[in-house]
């Protein structure tokens, strides 16, 4: 897929974000709009997946880590046809399928996540099974630049790169802010590259908002044989709402009336400068 | 003389064994361990099927997630280490990643209870069944020896959803090797029939009730003795009945009174048929250092304990 329908697609998910969030009056809106592009990235192109069978066998797998961004993927997975875009609105609410935080009957979802640090240690489960069954899909898995600072973050690296698990990867969405404040201020895990490379991961760090660097990253990330790869996506908190960009204050905040107005008003902003881009 | 004739075998060698004999009839069957292969017998099953055992190492949270994305793969992983960190350490794991998305994991968790003995109180778990209970979903089991803990691995992998499965260290007697023996994950048994207390055991303390039961039958009390094995879902028709019958309960495991069998067994009578129940486990303490048998003994969870304080409450 060429980079302007990505980056319409990525468009079209923060949308959806905005909308859900704004919809639920809770979520978290700044990390799901900084995962937006990877999440775009991997619906619409790198993962071996069908929206009409979405738990086909020889699927590519994807654990979302850090939980508390379910806007984000289920914004990309109703995008991607798993499920209407329209059901978006129901997020959170009593009755609707799209729960808080990913649970595995939503279709799409191949692993119930939310409580940091576990999603890995299934991912590389799943790795595992893959490889003692001969079966080729990749499994992926995104964790949170703050989420890392949990222990079973690093047993689960332990084991994956011990095992040599090459149809992992890890991504860690480097947005450099936590809830209670930069992640080198809180608890540094800085430097993220260094330790996943001390514990046998190929490390890529990679632009995590242009479309090219992802391709690359993930194609590197294919060819790696022999060890597992992480990676570091260096990304903006907020993405694409302006005064959401670079704010701690919108981690796991909801947008009121006024607030949505504008930030939707930022993203039909850059909606129309992709069709121009397109016609030009 | 007839003790010597006693066979004895601790339900977590029965563990490693049936792993290893079940392995063929269940080829997805794999079976993870945190650096204690040794103690809690999955070294048997390793030696047969090296390629189907991953060790995880120290480090128990991950393993209890590895096993989660296993079983998505159409493994079913039998999850092995001691009671206090399959349980106790990994509890959140357990509950998120394989309670909450109903996973066909296998939790198999030996060195349970105060027959742990000398390593004392840090390793002697007194806490699974009652933090097992409370997952959604979670079937419980504490087999009384070693037929019982063959026959619940066996139940396990024929069962689809999460399972826990409490082992013992210490050796302890083989009662349910007769004729007709049956298994089934929700079924307790009435091993011992009476009509002026019951007593409802788990695990190897169904042994010590037996043992009571004859020292009450010798002062003209019969006791009828229910085995319970599933904790979870538990067997309410048997205990509702016997309690119905006898008037009186007293509830045995090496386990706290808060959470575990008595607790269980009180839900039950309550919402059904209050009775009056006497629940003997450990008394909201930690245990200590000291042989197994010792430590049963001083916990009051012995045959002789187990009858004096049937008598006191009689």
């Amino acid at each position: 897929m060429n980079n302007l329908e990505l980056q319409k697609h990525a468009n079209d998910v923060r949308k959806g974000i905005v909308t859900a969030v704004h919809s639920a009056k809770a979520g978290h809106p700044g990390g799901s709009l900084s995962s937006a592009d990877l999440f775009t990235f991997l619906y619409f192109e790198e993962m071996n997946i069908d929206p009409q069978n979405p738990d086909k066998e020889d699927r590519d797998r994807f654990v979302l880590s850090k939980g508390h961004n379910a806007p984000g993927l289920y914004s990309a997975l109703a995008n991607r046809g798993f499920f209407p875009v329209e059901d978006l609105t129901t997020l959170r609410k009593l009755g609707s399928y799209l729960q808080g935080h990913p649970c595995i009957h939503i279709p799409g979802v191949d692993m119930s996540s939310g409580s940091l640090g576990q999603g890995i240690s299934a991912a590389a489960g799943m790795a595992l099974g893959a490889k003692m069954g001969g079966k080729s899909y990749r499994v992926y898995t995104l964790l949170g630049d703050g989420e890392i600072e949990e222990g079973q973050v690093w047993e689960a690296a332990m084991f994956a790169g011990f095992r040599k698990l090459d149809n992992l990867c890890v991504i860690v969405d480097n947005n450099n802010l936590q809830i209670d404040g930069p992640i080198d201020q809180v608890c540094s895990p800085y430097p993220i590259d260094k330790k996943f490379e001390a514990f046998n991961f190929h490390v890529i760090n990679a632009d995590a908002h242009d479309f090219d660097a992802l391709r690359a990253a993930f194609q590197e990330a294919r060819e790696t044989k022999g060890c597992p790869t992480c990676i570091v996506m260096h990304s903006l908190k907020g993405k694409g709402v302006s005064f959401m960009e670079n704010s701690i204050d919108w981690h796991g905040k909801a947008p009121n009336d006024e607030e949505y107005a504008v930030a939707m008003a930022d993203l039909e902003k850059i909606g129309a400068e992709l069709e121009k881009a397109g016609e030009a | 003389m007839a003790d010597q004739k006693i066979v004895k075998i601790a339900t977590r060698e029965s563990y490693g064994n049936a792993l290893k004999e079940l392995a063929e009839e269940f080829p997805d069957l794999v079976v993870l361990d945190a650096d204690l292969a040794a103690a809690t017998k999955t070294s048997i099953f390793r030696k047969a099927y090296p390629e189907r055992h991953i060790d995880c190492g120290i480090a128990e949270s991950n393993m209890m997630g590895v096993a989660a994305g296993l079983s998505l793969t159409g493994k079913i992983p039998f999850v092995s280490s001691f009671a206090m960190f399959a349980a106790g350490r990994a509890f959140e794991q357990v509950r998120n990643s394989i309670g909450y998305p109903h996973l066909n994991v296998k939790i198999g968790a030996t060195h349970a209870g105060i027959t742990v003995g000398e390593d004392g109180a840090t390793h002697q778990c007194n806490e699974d069944i009652a933090l097992m209970r409370t997952i959604p979903g979670m079937v419980v089991m504490c087999p009384a020896d070693d037929v019982e803990a063959k026959a619940a691995v066996r139940a396990a992998l024929e069962y689809e959803g999460p399972v826990f499965i409490r082992f013992g260290r210490a050796a302890v007697p083989v009662i349910n090797d007769k004729p007709g023996y049956k298994f089934e994950i929700g079924k307790g048994s009435v091993v011992r029939e009476g009509s002026d207390v019951t007593i409802v055991a788990t695990g190897i303390c169904v042994d010590s009730a037996l043992g009571a039961a004859e020292k009450l039958a010798a002062d003209g009390i019969s006791a009828e003795v229910v085995s319970i094995c599933t904790i979870k879902p538990l067997d309410e028709e048997i205990i509702i009945n016997s309690a119905k019958k006898t008037g009186k309960v007293v509830t045995v495991e090496e386990h706290s009174v808060i959470g575990g069998l008595g607790s269980a067994v009180c839900d039950c009578l309550s919402a059904n048929h209050p009775t009056l129940v006497k629940k003997l486990g450990m008394q909201d303490v930690f245990g200590e250092s000291g042989s197994a048998a010792a430590l049963v003994q001083k916990y009051g969870l012995d045959a002789e304990g187990v009858y004096k304080s049937v008598k006191e409450f009689m």
